[in-house]
Parts: structure tokens; C-alpha cells; sequence
């Protein structure tokens, strides 16, 4: 492997005339492409010189063969020179700043003196931003002079007419012209009007000659049939070749100037759009079939662009995709893959003296059956497929120094990976555990990071080619060492839903299971308990506490863990789940590998208990008593009665306004007010009346498992006030939401107060309040991720090069101090919190 | 256990700037967009969630909504009487809040203001003040008071349109309090009081004496840096970001703000994280190429013959080389013999 070839820097220049005609091998002057037999022409755009784009071919030039020959450039001489319209800032910069007699600055020598040193002062002091900022300046004082001061010759206004023109007071300056002018004027006054002298003359930007990119970069593709379809490159081209072969043959035929005038600005309208087809004020170039042409700018610009499209991020090989779905028996770091995924990634291995039968049993195996192998490398770097015809002749040869590309197999550490990437979380290491089926399988613990569901998602593997990369992997971004977030520092992995009820209702005070059950249980959940004295019953808590290590030790409110037994309550989600301090505290002392274990055993058990008890949530989980239905109802009668009388004293002027509100925003907060309270108190009193341990909604609220007491009263009480933007309901018709409503009544029910619950059924109107609000959120759902995914995009640009350096402080890429110690206190977040965890508990 | 302080330290070369980039970044997609809060009865409007965060971030000079939160010194917070008295004289009130109608006499080029006995008491300002303020904002007139109204003669002889010109400025000049407050609201906060304010200038605002100058803020970032200077628009971007994210009941390390308030003011202003601000700036024309308008950047870069030294992350990147970030921070390094000369 070749480590050592860095590129170093890399410097930007204007290419010169010279430079572009040494690098080319042919000068185009053919429009057409091809000759009646479908051979390139040579000297047309397709010439053969120029590379390669069908395999079998070699280069003209090279003599390579496709992808051996990156292709080479040619030219075309323009029969006249044309502006590049990129350089226009530049050029009308220099028209403006110099004379158009003897090409000097339109200021004394010392001024030139005075301004160089401000230019390179403020360059060393503020960088290139500033410099440029200071150019316009500069400008903007030179242009005001009227006689120059080397020679005294009178100059005039220069005029920039979009997109290509220049004029001296009222007569064009054509390239010739300009091209004249910047061959007079000296490198050292450039550098005053924003031209490094370093970066090339200004002359060449009015160019003489057009560079043409090489056959590979403007493949044509051939369709159906035979026919060929051009790059929309080639098509420009041609359009600028076309339009050069006229306008020479017309200057040598003499024609007349207006033609040749014409022509001349056709192929300055050529040459600007090849550069860019969206200039504004001239109409981009288009296709035949009207769909604008594809030119250079637009190759690189945006998304979907060379920058971020292949440049800042790659295409790579040794990847997977496929669906997802939740396999609890898999440990946390697992990930389940298909055959036939497994059979298609490979992993090089070389063979020694020692793995020499360990990697030939793979070859023996060949592409089909699954420990086997794909191809192998002689030591002289030829690379052999493995098939029926060719395994036995591979067999024979192998020997140290091949290079044996081997199957995905049990326990390789593979990336996978969820989109949107928004976290380092959303990208972990895994161990591969080959399983049939056709979808990547992952433990239910794990989705949390990777805010994956099963409704269809899919998810990417990658797996890494070099020892480095898999010992990074394995090391740095293994799940375990994942489970504690750098954003708050707590856990992100941890039980989830019916985890979480699970362990809630084993380790309730009295749970209790027979022995049968007891070490059914246990032994299901993967626990040994060999030390758990043998009873005829066993409590949850004796059982969970098999779990836990003797030396751990844990304290709440109503919690208590010491020397691993579970003494006291019963564990809920702000122990266990995200961001439970249970588990911190576990991971602080028993470190990554042992708190995933932890995390999957517990996950087990929860399970289990769940099934050995039955859980699910049914009707009379949300069925209210009679006398606490008619509680409910009275609670919502009365705050409708009280917004009645709200409304009231409101239309009779007796309400009082709030400071710096008006009356009627006054009565709004107050309705919505006296509804929420009524909401709330209807809420509290659900909850007291279906408190029961035997209610499984109620469990999944109380452990915060799933769903809360909002949801619970939503379905049995009422749904309450639906609010939008903050207020309620005043969109719709004049004066009211729905056709069905008496214009300008406040009232409650037609502002969106739903009255009913979901058992009871809501009624037309409130059907479509619900809707009305349920639309609101999805819209601004939908206006938050594009912004959001944006404020990211911009962040992470302009924090990506922060590292932490020897001494503890923060430094960008010139090694700029831009903290003196990370985070005011040179703590890591993850393991600063764990300490103040550790402190506290 | 891991407790010792070295054990807590961060790893040489982890990359904090992108683990902030990501953590304030992540939650992005939990932030509300609306606008507007209104947290209680007595409360006022302000920009939350998203909106709020991506203002900071652009480093806006203007705040979609400015507001102040003003402490009172601790001798005079618990008094309501005082606050108030000093909420009432914060509020900007221009002359037209107090008018009942304005008359123009054109025979005398002068004006003739009739205020409005109402809006007087409820504002509790007497007619000598504000004759007495008017005087101070428009000079070059002669003020004179009238029973309810206020005659105004401009000293020099004005043209018809200049007279009128002249009401429209008379009406628009404050009479009373700090320009740019135009809401007010004594709120209780523990056992004394703060303003609320909705419009901002601080450093009116800290010359009155009743106010404890130390506590009071403003939104205003670019305010803050125009009074008091970088480092505590630094203090503030962390503030004002660190509380946004928290009344979102999202839970973020304060050290990945600070990370981001250190780079928009590293360089002694605020510069914004837009394509004009941080990124823009950089040194390197691929990483400014890369994150948007490729071709200025590019061709900027080819005028001033600019070196691209491939210090940063999407350099080395683009051209297939480890980033000098993390692991690719080390390098080997060999000791050799001299050698011998032959």
C-alpha cells in the first residue's frame, strides 16, 4: 500500500494560453462527430486522441485502455478572442483602476507604493476576506480619475454592460481591445486591482483559446439501437466549434463587418454559456427537446453537484442495504445479516503459515456455500475469482502471501447505519451474526440511537477493508461504548416499552413466581442461577436481583439497590430506559461491555415476565366507574358554564383586560384557561380512578413505558381544547370554523372544544377540529426537518475542523486557540456527568 | 470507578467542534417552529424554537422579537410601587399616544395640540414634562402651554408642506422613557419583581438608577457586543441559546454551546454560521467551495492565487487522505542515525 503519497497543497492559478495548448493533443476544427460509418472523425470533438469511452479501444494518445486513460485535453483556437465571463469582476476592476493608453495605474507611484503595503498589511492582519473588501475600495477611488498621471491621457467612464460588454464612455470595447489594454498594464499594479501577479496575467482571461475537456469527461451513451446520444458537453462544444469554423471562413472570405460582428457574439454567447448557463440576462442554452443544456458551472454547483456529490461524499464498495426488523434475541452490539448479503461482502485476509488451513477452508467452500470465499490475490497481486472451473487449481497454489477474500462471517465487526445521519449514534459497530431471512436484524434497545422503526425502514452496512479501520471500528464506535450520549452524557440505550413494563411488574412488591416459574424465566432470559438458594417461591425482586453484581449499589426515592439486591421499589424508565440514572450508575462502575450485557439480560427478563403474565392494553383498562364518569362530566359541564359566563361579562363589558392585552386576547387566554384546568382535572381524576396494578395501560403510563395520562383521558374523558398556533380555532369562514356554527359565537364547542372522548366518539365537528390540528402538525413537521437539516448542514461546517489538542485547549484547522481548555473545563460531557452521577448517588 | 480528574479529560484530537455540530444539531428536528409563546397570562410574545435558534446562529442584527429582561437593585425590587414607577418611565410614549386632536394654524404657521385629559392620568404625565422633553428632542421652537393643549411655533417661517412636516415630527417624538421600549410588564420573580420588555436599548436602559445593571439583559446579541463588548456577546449567544433549547425540554451539554458561541466570536466580532460568516472566512477555497456557491469561490480563489494547504476535514476528504482529526492526528515518527558521510 502506498501511505506516503500526500498531496500537500494545493494552489489555484488562471490557466495560461500556453498551458492549455501544451496539454492538448489535438486542435478541434471539425463540427461533426462522426463519418457515415460511425467512426470518430478526426479533428472533431470525439477524436480518438483524445481518450477512450468504449472498452476494447486503446488511446490514441496513451495507448491506454478505458479506465486505464483519463483522457487528454484539445483545443480551439477562436477566430477572435471572447471574454470569460467568470473573470468580469477582474477585468472591469483593471479597465476602471488603470490607463487605456500606456496600461498604468491612474495614480502617481507613491499612491501605488501606499496602497501595495494597506493591501498587504490588512492581508496579514484580516486574511483574503478583508483584502478583497479593501480591493473594491481602491477601486472605487481609482475610477473617479480622469487623467492619468504617467502619460495624461484622458480617460473616460467605463461602462459594464451585463453580461459580456464593455464600454469606454459610449464606444464598445471589443476583446481585441481589452485584450490590448490588459497586456499593458504591469503585474505589480494588478496586484492593487485584485489580481495576484503570482496568479497569472490578466490577458488570458480574455481568451484566445478554449480548452476542451477530454471524450471521458462527456461520455455519450448509446441507446437502443445503435443511435447515439451526446453529452449536453459535447452539444456546447460543437455549438462553439460550429460557430468559430464560420466566423473564420467569413474573415478570410471578407465579409462584411455587421456579419462578421454577429458572429463574433455568437460565439461570445457559446463560450459564456459552455462556462455557465446561468447567466442571467441571457437565455440559456438548451437541448433540442428545450430541456436547458448541462455546462460546466452547473456540473459542480449544488447538491447534487461534483462538491458534495462526489467529492465530499463517495460512493463505496462493500456496503448493504436492505429492510429492517427487530430480532430480541440478538445481543445489543449483534446485528443480524442475510446469506446472501454475507456471501457478497468479503473481508481480505492474507494467508500465513499459521491461518493457512484456517483461510483454505473458505476457498474449499467457494462463492457459494457460505463460510467460502470470492476471490483470491496471488502474491504478485493478481486477482482470481473463485468458481467451480478455477477452485480446485486455486486450491493447489495457495500459500502464504495470497490473500484470501473471505465471507462475512460470525463476529466480524460491520458499520451499520441509519439516514438521516444526524449523530455519531447513528453510525456503530456491530458484530455480523449470519442469519436466514432476507432483512437486517437488530436488538429493540438499539432503535433508540438510530431513531429506527419497522414500518418499512432501511438501513446501510458497511464493512470495513483494513485492520486499521476494523480495529477503529471495534474500538471507537463499538454499540457499548455508544450507550452514554456526548450530548447530555446519559444513556441513549436502554429498555424500551414493553422492557420497561416488564421489569416494572417483576420487580413489584408482590410479584411473586413459583420455582418452575422462577427458573423457567431465568433460564429463558439467558441468567444462570446457580446461587439462588432453591425455594418453593421466589419474589420479582429476589429474581431481578440476579442481575445485578454484589457490588452495586443504587439509591432513589423510593428505590433502593445494595450489594446488588433489589430491596426496595420498583423499577421504572427514568431507571432503566433513556436517560436512566440506574443504568449510568451501572455503566460508571461495570464500563461498556458489561452494561450491555446488563442492558440485553434485562431486556430478556422484561419480556419473559411479560409473557409469563400476559400484557395488553383493552377496553377495560380505559372503562371509567359510573360515579367518576359523572365526576368527569360535571368537572367539563361546569367549565363550559363558566366560559358562558366568561363570555358573557366579556360582550357586556364587565371583564377586566390584562396588562397589555387587549379585552378580547383577555377572554381568549381565559377560555382556553378555564378549559385546560377542566382538562386537567378530569385527567387527574382518570388517573386516580384506573390506578390499579392490574390495569396494563396504567402500567405502561406510570413506568413512562409508553403512552401518558394525556392519552388515557383523551380516549375515556374528553379530548379538551385543540389549540392552533397557540390560541383556539379562529380560522375557517367569517366570523366562524365550520358553516354549522352561528357567526361570531365564542362560545366553546364551536372554537374547537371537543367534548368527547375517543370511547364515546367524537362528534362531525370535533372530527374535524381534530383534523384541523392534526393537519397543523404534520405541516409543521414538515417545515422543521428541511431547516433544521440545514442549521445542521451549516454547523457542522463551520465546527468540523475543532479538535482537541496536547495541552486541553480547542484548535481549528491553522491551529487558532478557540478554547483555552474544552468546554471551560477540559471534561469530556459524557464522563464529566457520569462523575457528578457517581457523586450524587 | 473512574473519578480521578485526568480520567475525566477529554481524548487528545476528539472532535468536539462536529460532536457539538451534532448534538445542537440532532434535536433540531424536536424544536416547535412556532414562532410565538405565550407562557402564561402574563408573559410576553418571543420568538422559541427553531426560528429562534437559526436567528442566533445567522447572527441576525435585528431579533424578530427584541426584548429586555430588567432587575431592579435588590433595595428596591420587593417595593411594587417602585418597579412600577420605573416600568412606567421605561415605556417610550410618543407625543401622539397623548393627543386628542392636532390642529394646524396656518394663519400663524403654527400648532396647536389638544391632549387628551384621560390618556394623561392613566400615564401619569403632567403637561409641563412634556413640554419640557418636547423642548429638549425638537428645538428651534417656541413651546407654549394653553389650558389641555400645547402651542407650538417653529422659530424661522416654514413653508405649508414644512409645517405639516413639522406636526409629523412633533408627534413622533417620545415624551417620556427609553426609545425603542415599547411594552412593558412587571413581572414577579421570587420574592421582588422584574420588567419585561418588549424592545430593547441597553444602554439607556442601565443609566437608570433604580435598575441593577449588573442583571439586566437584553436578546439584542449585537446590542450586548455594541455595549459590552465580545465577551459577552459570548456569554449571551451561550444564554440565549442554552435557555431556547431548555424551554424545549431538550437536554444539551452547555460545553457544545460554547464550542459554537467560541467560533462565531473568535475573531472579535460575531460572525454568523451562514456563508458570509465562519464558513466563509476560512482559509481553504475547497471547504468554502464545498459548503455553497463553489464557482465564486473557485474563481475568487484563482485571481488571488490562493493555496489550498489542506489543513481541514473536507480537504483531505475530497482528495482520499485521513483527516487531521482523531486517529488521523498521529503520525509516526523514526529515529534515524546520521548518516556517515562517505
Amino acid at each position: 500500500m502506498r501511505l506516503m503519497d500526500k498531496v500537500n497543497s494545493i494552489t489555484f492559478k488562471i490557466m495560461s494560453p500556453e498551458l492549455v495548448r501544451t496539454h492538448a493533443v489535438v486542435n478541434i476544427i471539425n463540427p461533426e462527430l462522426y463519418d457515415v460509418d460511425g467512426y470518430p472523425i478526426e479533428g472533431g470533438l470525439m477524436d480518438p486522441r483524445m481518450g477512450v469511452i468504449d472498452p476494447g479501444i486503446r488511446c490514441r494518445t496513451c495507448g491506454g485502455k478505458v479506465k486505464e486513460c483519463t483522457g487528454h485535453f484539445g483545443t480551439i483556437e477562436l477566430a477572435r478572442p471572447v471574454i470569460h465571463y467568470e473573470f468580469n469582476e477582474m477585468i472591469y476592476n483593471i479597465l476602471r483602476g488603470t490607463c487605456q493608453c500606456c496600461g498604468r495605474l491612474m495614480v502617481d507611484d507613491e499612491v501605488t507604493k501606499k496602497y501595495e503595503a494597506e493591501l498587504k498589511s490588512i492581508f496579514e492582519n484580516k486574511g483574503y476576506k478583508a483584502q478583497w473588501l479593501h480591493t473594491k475600495k481602491i477601486v472605487s477611488r481609482l475610477k473617479t480619475k480622469k487623467v492619468c498621471p504617467h502619460c495624461n491621457a484622458e480617460k473616460g467612464k467605463i461602462i459594464y454592460q451585463k453580461p459580456t460588454r464593455f464600454f469606454m464612455e459610449k464606444t464598445l470595447l471589443t476583446p481585441i481591445d481589452i485584450r490590448e489594454w490588459l497586456e499593458m498594464v504591469r503585474s505589480e499594479d494588478c496586484f492593487i486591482l485584485g489580481l495576484d501577479p503570482d496568479a497569472g496575467r490578466p490577458e488570458w482571461v480574455i481568451l484566445n483559446v478554449v480548452s476542451v475537456p477530454p471524450v471521458t469527461v462527456r461520455p455519450s451513451i448509446t441507446l437502443e439501437g445503435g443511435q447515439r446520444s451526446e453529452d449536453d458537453l459535447t452539444h456546447k462544444l460543437g455549438d462553439i466549434v460550429r460557430t468559430n469554423q464560420r466566423l473564420y471562413e467569413n474573415l478570410n472570405a471578407g465579409a462584411p463587418s455587421p456579419i462578421i460582428e454577429d458572429l463574433w457574439l455568437l460565439l461570445q454567447y457559446h463560450v459564456t454559456t459552455f462556462f455557465d448557463n446561468e447567466v442571467s440576462q441571457i437565455p440559456p442554452a438548451r437541448h433540442r427537446s428545450g430541456r436547458p443544456l448541462r455546462t460546466l458551472t452547473n456540473r459542480l454547483k449544488g447538491k447534487d453537484g461534483r462538491f458534495r456529490r462526489n467529492l465530499a461524499g463517495k460512493r463505496v464498495n462493500f456496503s448493504a442495504r436492505t429492510v429492517i426488523s427487530p430480532d430480541p434475541s440478538l445481543e445489543i452490539d449483534e446485528v443480524g445479516v442475510p446469506f446472501e448479503v454475507a456471501k457478497e461482502l468479503t473481508i481480505p485476509e492474507r494467508i500465513n503459515e499459521w491461518n493457512l488451513s484456517y483461510l483454505t477452508s473458505f476457498v474449499k467452500n467457494g462463492p457459494h456455500i457460505h463460510p467460502g470465499a470470492n476471490y483470491v490475490i496471488t502474491s504478485d497481486g493478481k486477482r482470481k475469482r473463485i468458481t467451480d472451473q478455477t477452485k480446485s487449481v486455486i486450491l493447489e497454489e495457495l500459500e502464504p502471501g495470497y490473500i484470501v477474500e473471505r465471507h462475512l462471517i460470525d463476529g466480524d465487526h460491520v458499520l451499520f447505519n441509519r439516514q438521516p445521519s444526524l449523530h455519531k449514534m447513528s453510525i456503530m459497530a456491530h458484530r455480523a451474526k449470519i442469519l436466514p431471512g432476507k432483512t437486517f436484524r437488530l436488538n429493540l434497545s438499539t432503535t433508540e440511537p438510530y431513531n429506527a422503526d419497522f414500518d418499512g425502514d432501511e438501513m446501510n452496512l458497511h464493512l470495513p477493508q483494513t485492520e486499521e479501520a476494523r480495529a477503529e471500528a471495534s474500538v471507537l464506535m463499538n454499540v457499548p461504548n455508544m450507550i452514554l450520549s456526548p450530548r447530555h452524557g446519559t444513556p441513549i440505550i436502554g429498555a424500551i416499552q414493553d422492557h420497561v413494563s416488564g421489569c416494572f411488574i417483576l420487580t413489584s412488591d408482590d410479584t411473586v413466581l413459583k420455582n418452575s416459574e422462577a427458573f423457567q424465566l431465568l433460564f429463558t432470559s439467558g441468567l444462570e442461577a446457580s446461587d439462588l438458594p432453591f425455594k418453593k417461591e421466589y419474589s420479582g425482586k429476589e429474581l431481578f436481583s440476579v442481575l445485578l453484581p454484589d457490588n452495586f449499589n443504587f439509591e432513589r426515592e423510593g428505590l433502593v439497590v445494595k450489594n446488588g439486591v433489589l430491596l426496595e421499589g420498583s423499577l421504572e424508565s427514568r431507571d432503566i430506559g433513556r436517560g436512566g440514572l440506574f443504568l449510568q450508575k451501572f455503566f460508571i462502575q461495570f464500563g461498556p461491555e458489561k452494561t450491555a450485557e446488563f442492558i440485553q439480560r434485562m431486556d430478556q427478563l422484561g419480556i419473559h415476565m411479560l409473557k409469563l403474565r400476559g400484557f395488553s392494553m383493552k377496553l377495560s383498562d380505559i372503562a371509567l366507574p359510573n360515579n367518576v364518569q359523572k365526576q368527569v362530566n360535571k368537572l367539563k359541564n361546569d367549565a363550559l358554564l363558566k366560559v358562558q359566563n366568561l363570555i358573557l361579562s366579556f360582550e357586556s363589558k364587565k371583564l377586566v383586560a390584562h396588562p397589555g392585552r387587549t379585552l378580547r386576547e383577555t377572554l381568549e387566554l381565559m377560555i382556553v384557561g378555564e378549559l385546560n384546568k377542566a382538562r386537567n382535572k378530569a385527567i387527574s381524576l382518570v388517573k386516580i380512578a384506573l390506578d390499579d396494578r392490574e390495569n396494563d395501560a396504567m402500567i405502561m403510563v406510570k413506568t413512562r413505558a409508553k403512552g401518558s395520562m394525556l392519552n388515557i383521558g383523551m380516549m375515556n374523558a374528553f379530548n379538551g381544547q385543540t389549540s392552533l398556533r397557540g390560541s383556539r380555532i379562529n380560522k375557517g369562514y367569517s366570523g366562524r370554523v365550520l358553516p354549522h356554527f352561528k357567526k361570531d359565537d365564542l362560545g366553546a364547542k364551536s372554537h374547537g372544544f371537543i367534548e368527547n372522548g375517543f370511547v364515546q366518539g367524537l362528534n362531525p365537528f370535533e372530527f374535524f377540529f381534530a383534523a384541523i390540528t392534526g393537519r397543523s402538525s404534520l405541516m409543521d413537521k414538515s417545515m422543521a426537518t428541511p431547516k433544521s437539516g440545514y442549521l445542521q448542514r451549516r454547523l457542522i461546517n463551520a465546527l468540523q475542523d475543532l479538535k482537541v489538542v496536547g495541552d486541553g485547549s480547542v484548535r481549528d484547522d491553522w491551529e487558532n486557540v478557540i478554547q483555552f481548555l474544552y468546554g471551560d473545563d477540559g471534561f469530556d460531557a459524557v464522563k464529566k456527568k457520569s462523575f457528578e452521577v457517581s457523586k450524587k448517588l | 470507578m473512574k473519578t480521578g480528574k485526568n480520567d475525566l479529560k477529554v481524548e487528545n484530537g476528539e472532535s468536539v467542534g462536529i460532536i457539538a455540530a451534532q448534538s445542537i444539531g440532532e434535536p433540531g428536528t424536536q424544536m416547535t417552529m412556532n414562532v410565538f409563546h405565550h407562557a402564561g397570562v402574563s408573559d410576553m410574545t418571543i420568538t422559541q424554537g427553531l426560528p429562534r435558534i437559526i436567528e442566533i446562529f445567522d447572527a441576525r442584527k435585528n431579533p424578530s422579537t427584541p426584548s429586555m429582561i430588567i432587575y431592579i437593585k435588590p433595595e428596591f425590587e420587593k417595593d411594587e410601587k417602585i418597579v412600577r414607577n420605573v416600568a412606567a418611565r421605561l415605556l417610550e410614549i410618543n407625543l401622539s399616544d397623548l393627543t386628542k386632536s392636532v390642529n394646524i394654524d396656518l394663519l400663524n404657521f403654527r400648532v396647536i395640540i389638544n391632549l387628551d385629559d384621560e390618556k394623561l392620568g392613566s400615564y401619569d404625565i403632567s403637561i409641563d414634562e412634556i413640554i419640557e422633553n418636547l423642548s429638549s428632542r425638537v428645538k428651534n421652537a417656541s413651546y407654549e402651554k394653553n389650558e389641555n393643549s400645547i402651542i407650538v411655533k417653529p422659530d424661522s417661517d416654514l413653508t405649508v408642506i414644512n409645517v405639516y412636516k413639522f406636526r409629523a415630527k412633533l408627534l413622533s417624538t417620545y415624551v417620556r422613557g427609553v426609545k425603542g421600549i415599547n411594552q412593558v410588564l412587571p413581572v414577579r420573580y421570587g420574592s421582588g419583581y422584574i420588567i419585561k420588555t418588549s424592545g430593547t436599548n441597553l444602554s439607556k436602559v442601565m443609566k437608570i438608577p433604580e435598575i441593577d445593571e449588573m442583571r439586566t439583559v437584553t436578546n439584542d446579541i449585537w446590542e450586548i457586543l455594541e455595549v459590552l463588548g465580545i465577551d459577552a456577546a459570548r456569554e449571551a449567544i451561550i444564554n440565549e441559546v442554552y435557555a431556547t433549547l431548555d424551554a424545549q425540554g431538550l437536554d444539551v451539554d452547555s460545553r457544545h454551546v460554547m464550542i459554537v458561541a467560541d467560533q462565531m466570536t473568535n475573531t472579535g466580532i460575531i460572525s454568523g454560521i451562514t456563508r458570509y460568516g465562519i464558513v466563509g472566512s476560512k482559509s481553504s477555497p475547497l471547504a468554502r467551495a464545498s459548503f455553497e456557491t463553489p464557482i465564486k469561490h473557485l474563481f475568487g480563489a484563482s485571481v488571488h492565487n490562493e493555496v489550498d494547504s489542506l489543513r481541514g476535514v473536507i480537504e483531505n476528504v475530497m482528495i482520499n487522505q485521513p483527516a487531521p482529526v482523531g486517529t488521523g492526528l498521529p503520525k509516526l515518527m523514526v529515529k534515524q542515525k546520521k548518516e556517515s558521510k562517505k
